[in-house]
Order: structure tokens, then sequence, then C-alpha cells
């Protein structure tokens, strides 16, 4: 009964006793062994020694958040040296801070870590369990009544499939996770399926990485292993390597981080970006748009000549930027100031193109 | 502790194309009979290379969402999950009958079974009819009834057409349908023409796709005549050329596609017996046949 009303439930006394019989238990300050005339409990700044098993029960209620925290990582979590136990315990920073001083933060506001546009905040349930909540990093702030709550780690699959504007999102690691929902309650194990259904391996490859093992294939080995259709894209140029990266592989576009260079020994300018989970090698989609542009590479270069005011140059260089960094949406109806506007660039289009969409009537091809 | 990874081909551009093993992951999820179920996708995340690193079991069963043998589950999926000793003779196959091969992913160290495509398992026989059952609504159809199992076919790879052929005999062996043929997307018999191969006024056609998209639910259905804009839909049954059609979208869709799933995984020596019958259960399913 005192084990209960304390924080500590039956089952997890019985458990410490079972452990106890296999040897001694030492974890994050808790020590707890067995000799010939009875019991050890310690913890920092407590010794107790010739304890009878009603006396331990009453020692460990007294201290149940060490009974509760080790139970919870051992029996609960388990699975040592496992990505998800890693995770786990980089997320209440257990190696760096005290239980007391874990469970007071969980217990207050909770702890808080950002994964992706994930936010994860780790809370302390009944009895040392931990209960971890998930929501976009938006809505950090947010009134929970103002979110939408979902129960399955399932919705989110669902729920980071289509950004904002109802568009599916082939990579998964793209900015573009919608805001507004939250998660709650979740079970450790709850949670890792979750982020593994919106960031699918970031958490097994940024283990890899905290154990040093991270293994990265880049863009040479990658490009030389592709068959079928995608054999041709270790015929792009280095230069144009570049170019993929900068186009698809910068953090406003991708929130890994990119770890891949163009081989070992020739890193590619582009920055890798900030992002907490690393990348390993050049994704399916980076691989797919870089055949087309092997294809687009292989044209030789020819020189046009197109009759422009320096104004209308300087608006095709707008309309490329808007695209190219996806703010066509943003530029009002009305801003004729802006060189993609869509007014503006339907004036130059009718100025400029002639019936069959040629830029100042310039053939292609000759 | 066991895994299931079941490995399809997803899209950058189509976000239906994933559907299919999503639910039926879903279905075999709920079956508890593995510690964890994963989903790996050629086009989507996790991606092949990385799948095998998400799962904590040191068995994983490797069930490739794929109709036929050849280029996705011979090269591309074990090179791609790093099946170092792998080779397509492992499976002893005619291009119809592989099982399972056992090997070593060293990434990961774990002992992987790779599984045959699920749509070379016999019991895909039983889905297709249960397909032909679902989309005319009558259990017992087959009696004055034409039967199309429709593949892509490519002139590239000759097993893409025997997953298809392999079917339609097994089917027309039952007796069930007056007819049953096997006809083609990209080589002959067409099935532009499917109406010349069939006597009988009903025709259930049954394309043999893992998901719904471009081709079965655009290509297909306007090269057939059941429609002149696949955006306007079509009837079913629809009217062409004096026949009644009904065509029945991607048999990958069916939810008992699942214990096609489960099947190759028990062949393979995972512990699934209790969770067949619970798939079994959910999907309306029935024993496989040979059983």
């Amino acid at each position: 009964m005192a084990a209960t009303e304390a924080g500590l439930a039956p089952d997890q006394f019985e458990d410490l006793v079972d452990a106890v019989t296999e040897g001694p238990v030492e974890f994050d300050g808790l020590t707890v062994g067995y000799e010939d005339d009875g019991y050890v409990f310690e913890v920092p700044d407590l010794h107790r020694e010739h304890l009878s098993v009603e006396e331990l029960e009453r020692v460990a209620a007294a201290n149940a958040e060490w009974v509760t925290n080790w139970h919870f990582w051992t029996v609960v979590v388990g699975g040592e040296g496992t990505a998800r136990r890693d995770f786990l315990r980089w997320l209440e920073a257990a190696d760096e801070h005290t239980v007391q001083a874990r469970y007071d933060a969980m217990e207050a506001d909770g702890i808080h870590h950002e994964w992706g546009e994930l936010l994860v905040t780790v809370e302390l349930g009944e009895v040392g369990y931990r209960r971890y909540e998930l929501r976009h990093v938006d809505d950090s702030e947010a009134d929970p009544a103002d979110l939408t709550v979902h129960d399955e780690p399932r919705d989110l699959r669902d729920l980071s499939k289509y950004d904002d504007r109802g568009r599916y999102r082939p990579l998964k690691t793209a900015p573009s996770l919608v805001d507004g929902w939250m998660l709650r309650d979740l079970t450790s194990g709850e949670l890792k399926e979750a982020l593994g259904f919106v960031y699918p391996a970031t958490v097994e490859n940024w283990h890899r990485e905290h154990e040093g093992t991270l293994d990265v294939s880049h863009w040479r080995e990658t490009a030389e292993r592709q068959t079928g259709i995608y054999d041709v894209v270790d015929e792009l140029p280095r230069e144009a390597v570049e170019w993929v990266t900068e186009a698809a592989c910068v953090d406003s576009q991708c929130l890994k981080r990119r770890e891949w260079q163009y081989d070992e020994d020739d890193h590619l300018d582009t920055p890798g970006g900030d992002g907490t989970f690393p990348c390993r090698e050049p994704c399916s989609l980076v691989v797919a748009a870089a055949r087309k542009w092997t294809k687009l590479e292989e044209e030789a270069e020819r020189t046009y000549e197109f009759e422009l005011t320096p104004s209308e140059k300087e608006q095709l260089e707008a309309i490329v930027d808007a695209v190219a960094d996806g703010r066509t949406d943003e530029i009002r109806e009305a801003d004729v100031y802006e060189g993609a506007n869509r007014y503006r660039a339907r004036y130059l289009r009718a100025k400029r193109f002639d019936e069959d969409g040629r830029l100042c009537g310039v053939p292609t091809e000759e | 502790m066991q895994a299931l990874v079941i490995v399809a081909h997803g899209s950058h551009l189509n976000p239906e194309s994933s559907a299919p093993t999503y639910a039926h992951a879903d279905t075999i999820r709920e079956s508890g009979a593995f510690d964890e179920v994963r989903e790996a996708f050629w086009k989507e995340e996790p991606s092949f290379r990385d799948a095998l690193r998400t799962v904590e079991s040191e068995a994983v069963f490797v069930v490739p969402l794929f109709i036929s043998e050849g280029y996705f589950t011979e090269e591309v999926i074990p090179r791609e999950l790093r099946l170092d000793d792998w080779e397509p003779e492992l499976w002893d196959s005619d291009g119809t009958s592989a099982s399972q091969a056992t090997l070593y992913a060293e990434d990961v160290d774990k002992t992987i079974h790779y599984c045959g495509p699920v749509g070379t398992h016999d019991a895909m026989s039983d889905v297709i009819v249960k397909r032909a059952e679902t989309v005319t609504g009558d259990p017992d159809v087959g009696e004055g009834f034409g039967l199309a199992v429709v593949g892509h076919g490519t002139e590239r790879n000759e097993n893409s057409a025997k997953a298809i052929e392999y079917h339609a005999d097994r089917i027309r062996a039952t007796g069930r349908f007056d007819e049953v043929k096997a006809l083609y997307m990209d080589e002959e018999p067409e099935v532009d023409d499917v109406t010349d191969y069939f006597e009988s006024e009903d025709v259930v056609v049954v394309p043999l796709f893992v998901a719904d998209g471009y081709h079965t639910q655009e290509d297909i259905p306007e090269d057939m005549g059941l429609t002149d804009d696949y955006r306007e839909g079509w009837d079913t049954p629809a009217e062409v050329d004096g026949h009644r059609i009904w065509y029945a979208g991607a048999v990958g869709t069916e939810e008992f596609m699942a214990d096609v799933i489960l099947e190759r995984a028990a062949e393979a020596g995972a512990d699934v017996r209790d969770a067949l019958e619970k798939v079994r259960e959910a999907t309306g399913g029935v024993p496989a046949s040979g059983d």
C-alpha cells in the first residue's frame, strides 16, 4: 500500500526484487543489492543496508523516483544499444541530468525537443511512466483547445502526406508539414512509431551518427550503383552535382543535414544544412531528378538572340527566382511592381511570345 | 523477435500508390503476427536502403508487394537491402515459383528471409476471383462470365507476362468461369481489344496491379472503351461492343492481399499461424489454394 501511495506500483517493486536476485542493480545513481544480512539501497546522499524485504519496500517507496526511473528504462524501454533507447534517453538528457532534475522538469513544464518540424515533449505520467506529446513546432505556444487532437500515431501518416495546400509531399523531410494538430499521452513505443511515419529512419540514422557508425554513401558511389533507367546518372558532371544539392538539398527544401559529398575526398561547396538528423545518401527524389538533369546536361549550348528591354530581362530573372523559391503564391494580385506578378507575366507573354509560345519568336531548334 | 518488412514501389507523383501497402501493413500489424511491421519503398521513405535498420528484430521477413519476378525483385531490392550474397538462382524459380531465400544483411547484422513477390503466390489466384466477386456483387460469379486477367506486359522481361499467364491458367483450370484470358497493356493480346477475345456477354476485367493509379484508373478504362475521358468515370458494368464489362480496378487494393503477404512470410518460416486466422476473419479471405 505504502508503495502505491508514494508513487511506486507494487509490480515495479516486485520487478526490482526479482532483478536484485539476479545481481546488483546499478542505474542512473541507484544501487540496490543483496548481501548475506539483507538488502542494500543506495542513492546519492542515502545509504541503507541490512534491510529486510519489507524495509526495502519502505525505503524504495520513500525514494520512488529512483526506482521508477530504473523500472522505466530497464523494464519498459529496455533495448540496450538500440536507436529507440538512445533517442528516448537523449530526449530527457538522461546522461547529463540527475533523476531528480529530470523528474522536476518533466513534472513542471515537460522537456521539449525539436525533431525536424516536430516538437516532442516528455512529461511524467503515473509512477514514473513517461508520456510523450507531439505537435508542430509552429504550434509550440498554441492552446491545446485550438489544435485537433489525434490518438493514433498512424494518423500522422495521413496528416504528413499532404501540405497545407493539399499537395502530395513526396519528400517526407520537406519543411512543409502541416500544423494545427497534436498527439498526446503517447507511450515511448507509440512515439517511436509516430516519428517513423513522419520522418522515417531519421532516429536510426541519427543514432548511428551518435555512435560513430553512420554509413554515408557519397554521390559517386550512389550514382554508380544505379541500374535501369537511372544508370545514366553517373554521367552527370561534377559541377552539376553541386547545382543538384543547391537545388534540392538545402535547409529550405529538406530538413535532413546532408552528410554525403561528391566523393569521400571531394567535398561539395553547398553547405550541408543545420538539420538535427543526417542524410546518408542521395535520396530517390534526387536520383530521379538527377536523371533528368543528366539528360539535359547532354545538350550542347547554343546562342540565341532576343530583343528585350532591360526591365524585361530583369523580369525573367525575377520569375525564375520566385518559382525556385516557391514564392509565386505570396505575390499579391495587383502588385505589378513584382516581376513575377501574374499580370506582369501575362503582359510579357502577350508582347514577347509568338503564337507557338516562343520567346521573341525565336525558334528553339533550327 | 520477428519483423515483417513489406517492400513496394511507391511514387513521387501519386499519393495513392502506397495506399494499399499501408492498408495491408495495418491489417497485419493489428493481427499481432509480428513484433514489428514496416513499409519500405523505392520512391518513398523509408527507402529500401534504410528500411532494415528501422526494425530491432533479428529475423526479418521481407515480402515484395510486386506482381512479378524480374528487375525489381531480382536486382533492385536485394541490392538496395544490401543482401550481398543474393543471386537469383537462390530462388530456384521458373519465373513464377520463387518462395524464399535466407540471407544475411551485414550493415544491420540481421537474418533476412527474402520472399518471392506476392503477385506469383498461388493465393493470388483467389484474390483475383475475390475481386471478380466484389465487383459483380455476386459471391458465385462464374457461369456465363468471362474473366480477363490484365497485366502490364513488357518486352523487356518475360516474367512479367508469366505471372499473368500463371493465374489465368490456374483459374481456367477450376472451370469456374466460361472463359479466362490473359491480356496486356504493352504486348499482344492487348486489353484494348478485350471484347474480341470473349464470347461471353459478361466479362470481368481484373488488372493484376498493386495500386490504383495512372494505368488502372486512366489508361486501361479509356483503352477498353469504358469511357472517352477517365475524369468522367465509367459505368460498372459498361456496355462495350455488345459486351458488359465489369472493370475491377487494381487487384492489390483487395483486402485479402494481406493474407497473401502473410502466406509468403509463413512459407519462409515466420510464425504467423494465429495471425493468419485473424487476418482471414478481418479480410473475409479463404485459405489459399492447396491448403
